[in-house]
């Protein structure tokens, strides 16, 4: 394993690192110490590498991350995992804002809490929160998995498209365009699947599933008071 | 885009250390706010018969020992001067009011940072390092202290209009955000009989709560108050006397982070202020909710 110290190297060294990596490369296990809140770090991975961040980091951690496989143990700041395009990034303790912003694919584990805006605009990323999400969580959010294991702050899935969001625990309230949906032994059996490659411990049949009335996809002067 | 940190220290122990700490938390916020630096600490108490003063005048050389006996003659008061830099710290045996009446009619050039029993006030243009450098913020001890790094978005870039803003005796806030109804509230104190002394609107939000406060509210109740009455973006942190409050808008829009240990409560912008206090590893470390007030006062 590859110990990177940030109190001894910037993050703009350990980021370019990974960068330079070659697609065969053998260093494949990173272990990153000291972060002390360091802003994009490990972001803009493209290799399957494991790097495991051992505190708290700052904004952006783990953004725009494709194939690598990201720990952070600690809590993290705004944009953790912003525009993943595919791998795994898991938060041992708190996320911020805008947890998983524009995912594309990847799956996006939160271990604690996310605050508000988790998953806005996602895209195709799967998040699974094992506590409880701030308001306008999976604002726009297009496609993907939303996984919450506690609460949901108000105005879950605002305006959103064909994102499907799980919620165990109480939804304060439901954005414009979102409403509860119908939980099918087909949506147990996915999200049993996904609480599972979370490794989150959960019954899939305690979860209620929402998703899109589909009345915005459209502008319709009758719904005019929604916009 | 600005930086805001607070340190209240709940062990005693530690206070001969606030200073050393706040600098670093100060200094942890130069890229949110690299264009001025203020702080406000919570120390050195006067007796009660006494009030202390921060002044500042842009002149180094700016004549305050002769100001500081001219008051003194005037109300037959003792004048104690410390200076630092382009501020100065006067201890007057006299009530507070009687002496910032007296600042401004004889010298209306001199502007008053802040007055109370316990807080100074300092703050100036530059890098937060040159700020802490310039008034020996790492010696400072003191119970707690609040600080600001800006990046000036609604008006100029001067001394005066850095943070923190004082509106009451020991108590000052800091601001991240910008309001949007500060033109009316602005109006409606000005009717109670604030004066105001710069355009910004944070001045605005401070003169606010020490109006609440003034009313007969609670710290807590003031901070209620603020939610209905103040529109816009903003995280808060303020000091009083004896008291440390957080609060954010219900967007929470602008960032904020809370640490707290059995010696302290730290907040800042960004966990990168809090990163080196001592034992922060251990500490409870959150986000602060949108629209929920946060207050410690001291045992």
């Amino acid at each position: 394993m590859i110990t990177v110290d940030l109190a001894a190297e910037t993050v703009r060294d350990l980021n370019q690192r990974l960068h330079d990596l070659p697609a065969d490369t053998n260093e494949r296990a990173w272990r990153v110490v000291n972060p002390k809140g360091a802003h994009a770090l490990v972001a803009g991975l493209d290799r399957p590498v494991d790097v495991l961040i051992e505190g708290h980091v700052g904004y952006y951690c783990a953004g725009m991350n494709k194939h690598a496989s990201v720990v952070i143990d600690g809590h993290c700041g705004v944009g953790v995992a912003e525009n993943i395009m595919s791998g795994e990034v898991r938060v041992k303790g708190n996320a911020s804002q805008s947890a998983g912003a524009s995912g594309q694919g990847g799956l996006l584990v939160i271990e604690g809490d996310a605050s508000a805006r988790c998953g806005i605009s996602m895209k195709g990323v799967d998040i699974v929160v094992g506590g409880s999400v701030g308001h306008m969580s999976a604002f726009m959010a297009q496609t993907g998995n939303l996984v919450v294991c506690g609460d949901a702050g108000q105005s879950l899935g605002d305006s959103i498209y064909e994102a499907k969001l799980y919620v165990q625990g109480k939804v304060e309230s439901l954005g414009a365009d979102c409403i509860e949906k119908a939980m099918t032994p087909h949506h147990v059996e996915k999200l049993g699947r996904l609480l599972a490659r979370a490794g989150v411990k959960g019954d899939p049949n305690k979860f209620k599933r929402y998703g899109s009335a589909r009345k915005l996809y459209h502008f319709h002067v009758d719904h005019a008071d929604a916009y | 885009m600005c930086g805001i940190v607070g340190l209240f220290l709940k062990n005693p122990a530690l206070r001969p250390q606030l200073g050393r700490h706040l600098s670093t938390m100060l200094i942890g916020m130069t890229e949110r706010g690299p264009d001025s630096a203020g702080i406000a600490v919570y120390h050195k108490p006067v007796a009660a018969s006494q009030c202390k003063l921060t002044l500042f005048h842009a002149d180094p050389h700016y004549h305050w020992r002769a100001v500081g006996g001219q008051m003194g003659e005037d109300l037959s008061a003792e004048v104690d001067i410390e200076v630092k830099a382009n501020h100065v710290v006067f201890t007057v045996t006299s009530d507070e009011a009687t002496v910032r009446h007296w600042i401004k009619e004889h010298h209306p050039e001199v502007r008053i940072m802040g007055y109370g029993q316990l807080m100074e006030v300092y703050k100036d243009m530059g890098l937060p390092a040159e700020v802490v450098d310039k008034y020996s913020v790492r010696a400072m001890e003191g119970s707690h202290a609040i600080g600001h790094t800006r990046m000036a978005t609604e008006s100029a870039v001067t001394t005066e209009h850095s943070h923190p803003f004082t509106a009451a005796s020991d108590m000052c806030l800091v601001h991240n955000g910008s309001l949007s109804n500060h033109n009316n509230l602005r109006k409606w104190l000005h009717k109670r009989g604030h004066e105001f002394e710069t355009d910004n609107d944070s001045e605005v939000a401070a003169r606010y709560f020490a109006q609440r406060l003034d009313e007969g509210a609670t710290l807590p109740e003031a901070l209620e108050a603020g939610l209905r009455d103040l529109d816009g973006f903003y995280t808060f942190t303020m000091g009083t006397r004896d008291g440390f409050a957080v609060l954010r808008d219900g967007i929470a829009c602008k960032p904020a982070v809370l640490a707290e240990t059995d010696d302290y409560v730290a907040m800042a912008s960004e966990f990168r202020s809090l990163a080196n206090l001592p034992g922060v590893d251990k500490a409870t470390i959150w986000e602060p909710k949108p629209a929920v007030v946060y207050t410690w006062s001291l045992q």
